[in-house]
This record gives structure tokens, C-alpha cells and sequence, in this order.
């Protein structure tokens, strides 16, 4: 056997092994968004105390639009008094969060809005057309939609307080 | 106490490895048999000890020990006693304990049986397996301790997965998988004796062909019977989703099946030397590999463990396994030289080369398409899916021209075949299966693939039949026996090659039940209301009510339905959802209605809580059943092969040589 | 001539599934036939066809409700892939990089047969060159020896 092949046999391990070495800095649940940069996907909800919110009539203001489910555990439950708390603190600057429960049901949900007694907005996605048009494959899953109706952020999996924050801020 | 005894003899027996790797080491160069023998000692020391650390962990299982944290995640009060036996495999450290105490097996079986006509190869191939065993307690022993404890202890633990806890086939298809990929160290085992020893003659060949075949035998059961946990629990209605550790388990398969081939010619025409080496070794590094995609989480899987931290080890083991093995493979090359040559292009050799570049190139698209994921981060840094579509695609032709291969191959001459023994041997065939083709198409089946799957398979049944009919025929005319006489005496004297051609009987119905479930099945998703019926192919389903109650460990709701099937009661079906406490979303149980014809598959998929309607998503799908019969035809076959024979094996080598030496007659 | 037939084969390969899927059935055929190409995304490696969850189900509702609105069906795999990226596809598109996938395996068996083909002549030649053994295929010899054996067995 000449010595190229021997080699070049040997050699051939190598990349393999540093595809799978490579498959650990990855994580296979992180899918990147191609919505962020873009127009965000209008929307039109009906909330649970029977007001109605778009995206047409935010124009203008940054948005904070959250996914959730009641049966999110605990990911939705950790992250949701920060959202509550970011409210509080940004309503006054114009900021709105919009809270989207999907596939869930509503008495359910209401328990959930209630025990985190939530005074944004929530509404829920009858046939999860808002959540497929926003690409959400897991709950919680948070967007930031800037002044100018472009997605400034996406988040995925439960928000602490400084990013929220952080990201509140770089919209305003 | 279980968790002290535990982890003493889990450390006892990494030490017991370590020492009897160097030992016989030692003995090797100093050519001191006492010194082996003590290494042998070793591997049934290990064994004894794996044995004891696998009943404290069954202890600790069954006798609810939730100081234990293997015990305290993986059981519960309210599981039933045989899902907290098997919850032994239901997570990562259980699981590494189940493949320590195989491997124990399958090491302590190898030494008894070979050692004594083995004396030069045993040696090595005590250091070989000492290794692999001292690599899998290390990671019981450090990163995946079976026998940690929590403090405070729990009052109830938190119970197996539920997916895990709903079907009795979880008791067989871990451990068959296992079995098989533990199966493979074997062979492995010895391939680098000879390697090491550099007595690259066919006595490791010989020795290892039964090893591979048990191993083999266990795969396909874990995969088979994989399949069928996965149609008859995760309630998708199919049973091989192309997930990366189906794929993973179907690698080692692929190449196995492969070596099994090649070994043939090594043995009588002492060619491939080199070839059957390499090939051992990727089936072995593959089964590694598919442990390696179960446990570190690279890829998402239905049967990624959480990521834990031995993936990196796993990775390591691989590497130090490849770069190992094949620099001793390309140090020893000289000596694999093929001893003899090919006379034609047309014969049993080219056949089986062409039968491993297809397994090779079945298991390469497999091995690409379940990694291209990482690929096309890597390169592009964009993610994409590698599924179905893909894997159907590029596969399904491979798959065919595979099956082609297999009904022709073993009855291809030896050596040279003449066109007048390729017509004589498959005109009949050949004409038969185009007419059942033919009658296919005219019953309704179009497209190329179902078609070619359908007469390929077909000529297979053909040829097989045709070759038992014959060598029955000829064996009843030279002896004068009855039919069925001359037909397991024919069996008995020639075990691996009619096991092999029962075998390739079953691949053949396993294609048939394939296409036809995949081709004509039937689908419909419906809500209906209590007394509403939804009509599918024969079928009448109707939806009678739901029924519900409390289970110590869950909670039921049941859909009632009746089935008709042109106005005849047929059968009472009742799929189910199961709410476990642990669990945010229920888990489906399926009810399915087999008959050899078609199976009625029916999954409830949501309700309304005051029992006014139900969604239930029914399927047909012909000739589900044959894929099962396939499947357990081909362990059928594949035990007819591994059984020993009483004669010596020599003298049955050289009648099944001759009778496979004559195509076409009789 | 021979990459000519090697690329009309894998082209044929490739278009079987096109052609497959270009035939129209009824909107509910075409909607489970489109949910098979996409990926559900909260379950694992289960097509949306396929998968029982419950979001799921509402995309094969949206899938359906494109169609009935009169959409192509790339038109409606453009759509998924805008909201969830080139992931959602449960096929690689054929473009680009993702030529690696779809080609690799076919290149590999084509070239590996053109390995095997050289090596059986290369084989073949150097037996001629050495003793020529009989061809054993239709050799009366191996009859008689099946039958002797055949014989001695039995006594």
C-alpha cells in the first residue's frame, strides 16, 4: 500500500471527528429567526378582556411581544413577573408588551394571567396563526419589534430582567 | 448500603480491568501463561462484579431506595414493578451499567468458548476487550456514577419517562440494541488480535463469523422491534421517523450486514483481507457512535438523553478507536494482500463487492444526511433539517438496487458464471416475478419504486423457493427421503447459507409490507360527535363516548369506538390519552386493529372535556403486518445460521461450498 | 458517456419525487402531501403530516387554508421558510452547498464501482498471468462430490 493512501486513510479521520467535536459548541434547539431585521408579520388580536390590538394601531411605539402557554413550565412562570415588571416601568415611555398565549386553554390561562396578575394586554392565538406567522416553535418565545415596525430582537426560552431591559432600551 | 456496595464493586471492577490489561500485556511479552489466564480471570471477575452492581441497582429500583438518584428520578411509588425493572435502562447511567454488564457476558462467553481453540489470538483479544470495558467503567465509575446519592432523600421519586412506561416492548428493545451493539466488540475484538498478533490468516474470520451473526441477530431485533414501539406508541402512525438514532442504530447494521458478506470470500477465496479488517472496525467505531449521538445531545433526537457530559469522553473513544485501529490496519497491510484472484466479472465475488458498495453507500447517504445538519452550520452557519424527504429520495433507489443484488446474488456462481447458467438459473424468475408485476399494475399499483419494489421482492421470494425446492429435489432423488425431510435435512447440513437465504426471505416481505403501507395508506383526521362515523377505505369508524378514570400513576381518558366494515361488527377500538402528573402534555396511546391484510390505526388526538366530541385521526395501511412477519423471519433465519451444527464445523463448510457451487441445477 | 448516463440517473432520481408530487389530488391530499415536506417544530425529526401535536395541526390548517386561497405550493413553502428559515424544510433545497447532500452518496457509489470494476480487471488479468484455474461454475466435478458427500453422510 503506498504510503499516500495510508496517509491520507488516516488523515480522513480527522475532519469527522472535528464535525462531531463541532456539534458540541452547537445547540440543535437554537434555530436563528430570519424574521429579525425584517417588517414584523402584522397582527390582529382579540384579547381576553375583549379589546382588540394590532400591530397597525402600535405603529410607532416599540413592541414587546411575548409567547406563552400556562402549561410552560417553568420556563414562562420565571420570566413572567419581569415582564410584568418591565410594563410598569416602560409604559410611561411608550413601550407596549402583549402577551400571546398559544396552545392552551383559556381557563387555564386566565389562572396563569391571574397569578402573575398581569396588567398588559394578553390575548390568546385561536388556531395559532400569529405564533406559525411569527415562526415561534417553542414557548417562551419574545420579540421586540422596534418604532419602525422592524424586528429588532429576537428572544428564545425565558427572559431575565437585564436583557428585557437591555433590549427595551436599545428600541427606545 | 446499595450505593457504598455499588460504587465499591463499579471501582473494584475498573481496577480489576486496569490490572488485567496490563497483565496480559505482560504475559504477552514474557510469554507467561499463568499471566493470560489471570487476565482471563479478570473478564469473569468483571462480570461477577457487573452482575452484583446491575442487582443492587434492581434492588434499589424495586425496593423504592430514593436515596439512590437514579432511583429517586427514574422511579416512583405508583409505577407498576415491571416498568421499575426496566427502568434500569431508562436514562443515561442505568443504561451504561446495562452495556458494562453485556459486554461482561459476551466477554466471559467469548473466553469460555474460544480460549481453548484460540490460544494464540485469545491474549490479545482479552487486552481488547479489557479496554472496552475499563473505558465503560470509567465513565460508570466518574461523569456517570449509577450509584450517586441526594440528600435530603425524596419521599416519592419522580418515575420513568412516560413514553418509557407505556409499552412492554421497552423491555426488548433497549437491551436487543445493546445486545447488538455490544455484539460487534466481539468481532472487533478479534480483528485487531489478528491485527495486533499478525496472524492474519482466516482463523479470525472463522471464529468471528458466528460472533457477528449473534451480534447482528440483536440489532436486528432492537431495530425491529424499535419500529414497532415507535408505530405503536408515539402514535404518529409510522414507525422509522430517519431520526439521528434510528439512523445511528441502522449504521452499524448496514456495515455488519456488509462484513457478513465479505467474510464469505476471505474464507474461500482469501481475498478482501484488508477490506474485512477496515470493515469490522467502522461497524464497531458506528455502534460507539451511536451510543455517542444518544448521549451528548449534538443532534435532537426522540432519544437524546439530557446532555450530561460524557459526549466529549464518547468523542474521545471514537477518535483514540479510529486513529488506533487503522494505523495498526495500515501497518499490516503487507501482510493482507490478497492471496487469490477473480476470474470474472460476472460471479458470486462481484456480486458480493457490489452488495458492500451499496450497504456502504446506503450507510454513507445515512451517516451524511443525519450529520449534514452540523455540515451546513458549520459551512454555510444556516440551519437546515435533514428528514424524510431526503432520506426517502436518495435511499429508496439504493434500497431497490440492493434488493436486486439479493435475490441474485446467491445463486450467481462461484468464480466465473456462464450466461447459460444465469439463464437457466433466472429465466423461470424472471418471467414469474414480471408477470406478478404485471398483476400488480393491473390492480391498481402505479409508479416506478412501488412497482420495482413489488417485483423485486417477488423475484426474491422466487429464487429463495426455488433454491429450497431444488436442493430439496436433488437431496430426495440422491437419498430417497420425503419431501419435507430432504428439506431440513437440506436446512441442517448447509445452516448459514440457507439461514442467509431464510433471511433474505424476510428483507423481502419486510419490502413488501414497506411499500404497501406507505404507498396505499389511507389517512383521515375527524372530529365527531358521539354517534357520528367517519368512513375510511372498508372501514366504518364510529365514535361511541368517552370513558374516564384515575390510575395510581395517571389518568385516563379513553375514546370508545366501534368498527364496521360493510355493516358488520367488527371490533371495539379504544385509543387513549394519558395524563402523567410529571408530564405537561398527555401522553397518546394508539389502538390498532392488525390483520395480514391492513392495519386500522386509531390515535385520539384531542377532545372536549364534556365529552360532546372527539378528534380522532384514523389510518390504513396494508400489509403492515408483513414488515413484523419480515422481521421476525430474518431472526429466524439469522438463528438458523448462528445454530451450532453437531457435526464438526470443517466437514459442513466444505458441503455447503459444494452446494453453493451449483447454480441453476435440478 | 459515462458521467452523461451517471447524470441522467441521478437526475431521474431526483425528479421521480417532483413528478410524484406535480400529480394533484383532492385539497386534502395536497395539504398532507405538503405538511410531509415540512418540519413540525416542537417535536422531534416528525414531519407536520405526521406529528399528532397540536401546533401541528394548526399548520396543516394553515397549509390548507393557502391552498383553498388559491397558493402555490412554493408559494406556501416560501412562506414557511421566511417565518422559520431554510430548517423548516425537511429536505435540504436542492441548491448550492446542499448539493453535497443530495450528490455525495451517488458520487461515492459511482466512483467506488468504478474502483471495484478496475480492481476485478486488474485481478482478472494477473490470474490469466499465473496457472489458470478451471472455472468451477459448471464443472461435472463439484456434482459427483456433492453426491459422494451427500452419501458418506448418511451411512
Amino acid at each position: 500500500m503506498a504510503t499516500w493512501k495510508k496517509l491520507s486513510l488516516l488523515l480522513s479521520i480527522i475532519p469527522l471527528l472535528l464535525l462531531l467535536a463541532y456539534g458540541f459548541k452547537t445547540n440543535p434547539r437554537e434555530v436563528p429567526s430570519p424574521l429579525v431585521g425584517r417588517q414584523a408579520p402584522p397582527f390582529a388580536l382579540t384579547m381576553f378582556d375583549g379589546s382588540h390590538n394590532s400591530l397597525e394601531q402600535l405603529r410607532g411605539k416599540p413592541v414587546v411581544l411575548n409567547f406563552w402557554a400556562s402549561w410552560c413550565f417553568p420556563a414562562c412562570y420565571e420570566e413572567a413577573p419581569h415582564l410584568e415588571a418591565a410594563w410598569q416601568t416602560y409604559r410611561d415611555r411608550g413601550v407596549i408588551v402583549i402577551g400571546v398565549d398559544i396552545q392552551d386553554r383559556d381557563a387555564d390561562a386566565k389562572a396563569f394571567i391571574d397569578r402573575f396578575k398581569f396588567s398588559f394586554p394578553n390575548g390568546p392565538d385561536p388556531q395559532g396563526k400569529t405564533s406559525i406567522d411569527y415562526g415561534v416553535y417553542g414557548v417562551p418565545e419574545t420579540f421586540f419589534i422596534g418604532r419602525d415596525g422592524t424586528i429588532h430582537y429576537k428572544h428564545v426560552g425565558g427572559l431575565d430582567e437585564k436583557v428585557l431591559k437591555a433590549k427595551i432600551e436599545e428600541m427606545l | 448500603m446499595i450505593a457504598t456496595l455499588g460504587r465499591f464493586s463499579i471501582w473494584f471492577a475498573l481496577a480489576i480491568a486496569v490490572y488485567g490489561v496490563c497483565v496480559s500485556i505482560l504475559g504477552i511479552r514474557r510469554h507467561r501463561p499463568a499471566l493470560i489466564e489471570s487476565a482471563q480471570g479478570a473478564i469473569v471477575s468483571i462480570f461477577g462484579l457487573s452482575s452484583f452492581a446491575v442487582l443492587l441497582m434492581e434492588a434499589g429500583l424495586v425496593g423504592h431506595d430514593f436515596s439512590l438518584e437514579y432511583v429517586a428520578r427514574n422511579a416512583s411509588l405508583d409505577t407498576p414493578v415491571f416498568y421499575t425493572i426496566i427502568a434500569l435502562w431508562g436514562a443515561l447511567e442505568g443504561s451504561i451499567l446495562l452495556w458494562i454488564w453485556l459486554l461482561g457476558l459476551m466477554s466471559v462467553l467469548a473466553v469460555m468458548i474460544e480460549s481453548k481453540r484460540q490460544r494464540e489470538l485469545m491474549p490479545y483479544v482479552t487486552v481488547v476487550l479489557l479496554c472496552i470495558s475499563a473505558f465503560f467503567l470509567f465513565l460508570a465509575a466518574f461523569p456517570a456514577s449509577p450509584f450517586t446519592t441526594i440528600s435530603p432523600v425524596p419521599p416519592d421519586g419522580r418515575g420513568p419517562n412516560p413514553l418509557l412506561q407505556n409499552h412492554p416492548l421497552m423491555a426488548v428493545h433497549p437491551p436487543g440494541l445493546y445486545a447488538g451493539y455490544v455484539g460487534w466488540a466481539i468481532p472487533y475484538a478479534f480483528g485487531m488480535a489478528a491485527l495486533i498478533s499478525g496472524r492474519l490468516g482466516e482463523t479470525w474470520i472463522r471464529t468471528v463469523r458466528r460472533w457477528s451473526l449473534v451480534a447482528w441477530g440483536f440489532l436486528t431485533i432492537g431495530i425491529i422491534v424499535g419500529g414497532r414501539w415507535s408505530y405503536e406508541v408515539l402514535g404518529w402512525g409510522g414507525y422509522w421517523a430517519w431520526d439521528p438514532v434510528e439512523n445511528a442504530s441502522l449504521l452499524p447494521w448496514l456495515t455488519g450486514t456488509a462484513f457478513l458478506h465479505t467474510i464469505m470470500i476471505q474464507e474461500r477465496r482469501k481475498m478482501l483481507k484488508f477490506w474485512n479488517v477496515a470493515l469490522v472496525i467502522i461497524t464497531f467505531a458506528l455502534t460507539i457512535f451511536g451510543t455517542f449521538l444518544t448521549r451528548s445531545g449534538i443532534l435532537s433526537s426522540v432519544h437524546a438523553f439530557s446532555d450530561s457530559g460524557v459526549g466529549p469522553l464518547f468523542l474521545g473513544f471514537i477518535g483514540v478507536v479510529l486513529f488506533l485501529s487503522f494505523s495498526l490496519l495500515v501497518y499490516r497491510s503487507d501482510k493482507l494482500q490478497a492471496e487469490g484472484d477473480l476470474d470474472s466479472l460476472v460471479s458470486r465475488e462481484s456480486a458480493f463487492l457490489v452488495n458492500n458498495l451499496l450497504l456502504l453507500g446506503f450507510a454513507f447517504s445515512v451517516l451524511l444526511g443525519t450529520l449534514f445538519p452540523l455540515l451546513s452550520e458549520a459551512v454555510r452557519g444556516v440551519k437546515v433539517s435533514v428528514g424524510e424527504p431526503f432520506f426517502n429520495t436518495v435511499n429508496v433507489p439504493i434500497g431497490l438496487s440492493l434488493i436486486f443484488l439479493m435475490a441474485i446474488g446467491p445463486l450467481i456462481a462461484w468464480q466465473h458464471a456462464s450466461i447459460e447458467s444465469l439463464r437457466r438459473t433466472f429465466a423461470g424468475p424472471l418471467c414469474l416475478s414480471i408477470m406478478g408485476t404485471g398483476i400488480c399494475w393491473f390492480f391498481g399499483v402505479r409508479g416506478l419504486y412501488p412497482l420495482l419494489a413489488f417485483g423485486l421482492s417477488l423475484f426474491t421470494v422466487i429464487t429463495v423457493c426455488q433454491e429450497f425446492v431444488n436442493g430439496a429435489r436433488t437431496r430426495r432423488r440422491k437419498t430417497g427421503e420425503g419431501y419435507l425431510t430432504a428439506l431440513s435435512k437440506l436446512t441442517s447440513r448447509g445452516r448459514r447459507r440457507y439461514g442467509g437465504l431464510i433471511v433474505h426471505l424476510g428483507v423481502a416481505f419486510l419490502v413488501i409490507g414497506i411499500t404497501a403501507s406507505s404507498v396505499f395508506k389511507l389517512e383521515q383526521e375527524v372530529t365527531l360527535k358521539p354517534g357520528e362515523s367517519l368512513q375510511l377505505g372498508r372501514y366504518q369508524v364510529r365514535f361511541d363516548d368517552l370513558s374516564a378514570w384515575q390510575e395510581p400513576h395517571r389518568f385516563v381518558v379513553q375514546g370508545n369506538f366501534t368498527i364496521f366494515n360493510s355493516n358488520h361488527k367488527v371490533a371495539e377500538m379504544r385509543p387513549a390519552k394519558r395524563f402523567y402528573p410529571t408530564e405537561q402534555q398527555p401522553i397518546g396511546t394508539v389502538d390498532v386493529r392488525s390483520t395480514m391484510r391492513e392495519d386500522l390505526y386509531l390515535v385520539l388526538s384531542s377532545f372536549a372535556k364534556d365529552g360532546t366530541s372527539a378528534t380522532v385521526k384514523a389510518l390504513v395501511r396494508p400489509l403492515m403486518m408483513w414488515i413484523w412477519v419480515g422481521g421476525w423471519i430474518m431472526i429466524l433465519g439469522s438463528l438458523i445460521a448462528i445454530w451450532p451444527d453437531r457435526r464438526r464445523a470443517l466437514a459442513a463448510d466444505s458441503v455447503e461450498e459444494y452446494v453453493a457451487w451449483q447454480p441453476g441445477r435440478s | 458517456m459515462r458521467s452523461a448516463l451517471f447524470a441522467l440517473l441521478v437526475a431521474g432520481i431526483l425528479s421521480a419525487q417532483w413528478a410524484s408530487a406535480a400529480v394533484a389530488g383532492s385539497l386534502e391530499e395536497q395539504t398532507l402531501r405538503l405538511a410531509a415536506e415540512l418540519r413540525c417544530p416542537v417535536c422531534q425529526n416528525l414531519s407536520v403530516a405526521d406529528s399528532p401535536s397540536e401546533m401541528a395541526t394548526q399548520m396543516r390548517e394553515v397549509v390548507h387554508e393557502k391552498l383553498q386561497n388559491g397558493e402555490s405550493p412554493d408559494q406556501i413553502r416560501n412562506y414557511f421558510v421566511s417565518r422559520y428559515g431554510e430548517w423548516i424544510l425537511l429536505a435540504p433545497t436542492r441548491q448550492g452547498f446542499n448539493w453535497v447532500a443530495w450528490l455525495l452518496p451517488f458520487v461515492a457509489i459511482v466512483g467506488g464501482g468504478g474502483i471495484i470494476v478496475l480492481t476485478i480487471r486488474r485481478s482478472i488479468r494477473r490470474g490469466h498471468k499465473g496457472n489458470v484455474e478451471p472455472s468451477g461454475s459448471t464443472d461435472p466435478r463439484y456434482t459427483s462430490q456433492l453426491d459422494e458427500e451427500l452419501k458418506e453422510w448418511e451411512q
